[in-house]
């Protein structure tokens, strides 16, 4: 379970998270929508430990881990993933190389024996398959030259090898064909189990007509400002987020 | 430092034990009777004995050079030893070397016994100034490759060493040089024959163990029409608090349609997390290409050293010849690198290549300096560079000095040059996927330094790749 309990963290002097209640049971998907700029992302990299941003006040449980004190790598070892709404090029790193140290990486942090050359290839390349990507995907390097969607499909194949308990999918079905978002909501329905839970960052409803979640939230100035079922997101659809802030 | 941090800093440095055998050493200092004494030790002939001479009076009469972009205490060359062997009679076969020695090469992933040794990998052991073992020299010598100690070349093939030794590294060419050239103690010998493909991967590795002890090796490769071979070195040293002097000279002639692939896996001792100590290495490299279509490439890895000062050139006499320069250097804590190439075009159509990707961090600064240098002669010669600079963290220093000298407007040249620090982003992307500071910075280096690494012989390119992360520890956070 995650628990995030009165969360504010700032960039330099800036307050961008002021306030966030959340919880997340096990077993569940959670929609997070809002406005651009309300701290979306913010609270997906808050969340995974990146550097720059100080949490002033509140905490975040998961899995009744204070994990704000772990590092990043730590994090991901607890069973967190961030699929990135930027993800990021490394020029001359293969990915199935990089793939194969991060697996090994958590895996050893997990007490679990390392997979070696051939038996990671042969679950990579099934991942590959059940993302509908092409093989050479593993030999190029980590998402130099991939088209956006691609970049997006290349996060979803490290989250299918990594396994993590909790998911943020921080706005991973921007930039996706339909067919390629169908793919997508497959990987992550695939992964929904009693230990698995999601945030989802979206825009738009068409993305949680695949990935049902349990509930959505609205992420607006900083805070939460309204929670409700699956149905909450066409009202916001149909509405937009006008009214809402005063909420 | 407390001790349990100075454990830490040291064991990054994995090679620096020292091995424990009698050694027979010179008295300290240079003399002409230095001179004489080594050349004695090695049964050279007069000849020989004269070309040292020679060079020991006109390096009297030198300068060290200062123009590189590095510093470091006057060397006093009166405080050094020049010649340090182990003790025991050199054996004439494998089984017979000293087991210690045995030991030492095997710790350092070096096994010299021909059955454990890697497959395809011919090695030559020099241990302070001498050779102590030359693997498979049998195999090699079928296909007629002579693979054995310059000592024993000076003795063995005087026709090659007289016609070839100096002839591309001039005595005169720089002080260090004209120090090697009095008073080089050993190195390796290659001649591929006419038309021959090396059949085996050459290496030699280098090991300096004697307390101030200066290392000179000398290196000669000839690749005779049609020949071809590929050749290795790797070099360590023990932890120790002073300075030692690596002055080496290694030259290479690729004659018609020729090719010689050299490569380095630099590894002395850097000195400690304070600048402690570290080897000099202060290094005279070239090729000639002299036939044409001929193709000198040299890729080094350089993690190592102190100090390193080296510039490993290819001078394209033969029409149509190919100077390759990849190169790969690191520099943590204190360290100080100037390196670079040379790159001098005379054939025509002659073309170079050089890429070399400098890695700065800590409080260590880390200069590329090259030349590229179109004669007139040179009509259709073809440079392209490409200087990339990464820096870690903000009290290192990265520097690219290219010079160009074009006298043929024929010519095409192509310069790329860039500078970055190691990207936040990055690493966080890559930790936030379990890997830790250090391995993120060590996959994102790798990376950065692709374009090298894959010219270098696969079975050492996963080794360099290692090193490279190893050099960095502790360079972040
Ligand atoms: N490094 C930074 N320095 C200053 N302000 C920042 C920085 N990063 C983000 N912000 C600001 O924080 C606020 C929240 O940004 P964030 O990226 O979390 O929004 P978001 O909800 O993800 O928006 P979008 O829907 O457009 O992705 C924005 O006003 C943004 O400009
Ligand atoms: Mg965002």
């Amino acid at each position: 379970m995650l628990e995030i309990k009165n969360l504010h963290a700032r960039i330099g002097e800036k307050e961008i998270l002021k306030g966030i209640n959340l919880t997340v049971p096990d077993g569940e998907i959670h929609a997070i929508m809002g406005p651009n700029g309300a701290g979306k992302s913010t609270l997906s990299y808050v969340l995974s430990g990146r550097d720059g941003y100080e949490v002033t006040e509140g905490e975040v449980i998961y899995d009744g881990q204070d994990i704000l004190a772990l590092a990043p790598e730590d994090r991901a070892a607890a069973g967190l993933f961030l699929a990135f709404q930027y993800p990021v090029e490394l020029p001359g790193v293969g990915n199935a190389n990089f793939m194969r140290t991060a697996v090994n990486a958590v895996r050893r942090k997990r007490g679990e024996a390392e997979l070696d050359a051939v038996a990671f290839l042969k679950l990579a390349r099934a991942a590959v398959k059940n993302l509908s990507m092409k093989e050479d995907f593993l030999k190029r390097n980590v998402n130099v030259g991939f088209s956006g969607g691609e970049k997006k499909r290349n996060e979803m194949l490290q989250m299918a090898l990594l396994q993590p308990g909790l998911a943020i999918l921080d706005e991973t079905d921007s930039g996706l064909d339909i067919d390629a978002l169908k793919i997508v909501a497959e990987g992550v329905n695939a992964l929904r189990s009693e230990k698995f839970s999601a945030l989802v960052i979206t825009h738009y409803q068409r993305l949680l007509d695949y990935i049902v979640p349990d509930m959505v939230h609205v992420l607006s100035g900083g805070r939460i400002v309204r929670s409700g079922p699956a149905s909450l997101a066409l009202e916001l659809e149909a509405h937009g987020y006008a009214g809402l802030e005063a909420a | 430092m407390s001790a349990s941090m100075q454990a830490i800093a040291d064991q990054k440095y994995k090679y620096g034990f020292t091995t424990d055998i009698e050694m027979e050493e010179f008295p300290l200092g240079l003399s002409e009777d230095i001179v004489r004494r080594i050349s004695a030790k090695k049964s050279e002939p007069a000849w020989m004995l004269e070309w040292r001479l020679k060079a020991y009076r006109l390096w009297l009469t030198m300068e060290e050079p200062d123009w590189a972009n590095v510093k470091h205490p006057p060397i006093n060359y009166q405080e050094l030893y020049y010649y340090a062997a182990p003790a025991k009679e050199q054996p004439k076969s494998l089984d017979d070397v000293d087991p210690e020695l045995l030991r030492t090469y095997e710790k350092l992933g070096i096994p010299l016994n021909e059955r454990a040794a890697l497959a395809g990998v011919a090695v030559d052991a020099v241990f302070d100034s001498v050779s102590v073992a030359t693997t498979f020299r049998d195999t090699l010598s079928k296909s007629g490759v002579i693979f054995c100690p310059i000592s024993e070349a000076v003795r063995e093939h005087p026709e090659l060493v007289k016609k070839y030794l100096g002839s591309v590294v001039p005595v005169r060419d720089n002080y260090f040089a004209a120090l090697n050239s009095a008073v080089f103690s050993d190195g390796s010998f290659v001649f591929i024959p006419k038309g021959v493909r090396c059949p085996m991967e050459l290496s030699t590795y280098f090991r300096i163990n004697a307390r101030n002890t200066g290392q000179f090796e000398r290196t000669l490769i000839i690749a005779d029409d049609g020949a071809s071979v590929s050749y290795l070195e790797g070099c360590t040293a023990p932890m120790r608090d002073e300075n030692q002097l690596h002055a080496a000279v290694v030259e290479l002639v690729a004659m018609d349609d020729a090719k010689i692939k050299y490569s380095t896996v630099q590894n002395w001792y850097p000195g400690d997390a304070d600048g402690k100590g570290g080897i000099y290495n202060f290094v005279t490299k070239r090729g000639a290409c002299r036939g044409k279509n001929s193709k000198i490439s040299w890729t080094q890895v350089e993690t190592g050293s102190a100090i390193t000062w080296k510039y490993p050139s290819c001078v394209l006499q033969g029409d149509g010849s190919v100077g390759e320069f990849y190169s790969v250097a690191v520099t943590n804590h204190h360290q100080q690198a100037d390196t670079g190439t040379k790159m001098i075009h005379l054939g025509k159509n002659t073309t170079s290549t050089i890429i070399s990707k400098g890695i700065s961090a800590g409080k260590s600064d880390n200069t590329y300096r090259g030349l590229v240098k179109i004669l007139a002669s040179a009509s259709g010669a073809r440079n392209f560079t490409q200087c990339d600079s990464l820096l870690i963290g903000n009290e290192c220093g990265a520097h690219t000095v290219p010079y160009i000298e074009s006298r043929n407007s024929s010519a095409k040249l192509e310069h790329e040059a860039t500078t970055s620090k190691i990207d936040e982003d990055q690493l966080f992307y890559c930790r936030s996927r379990g890997l830790s500071e250090e391995d993120a910075v060590g996959m994102i280096v790798n990376g950065f330094c692709k374009d090298v690494l894959k010219e270098l012989p696969m079975e050492f390119a996963v080794e360099a790749q290692k090193l490279l992360a190893v050099s960095l520890e502790g360079s972040v956070g």
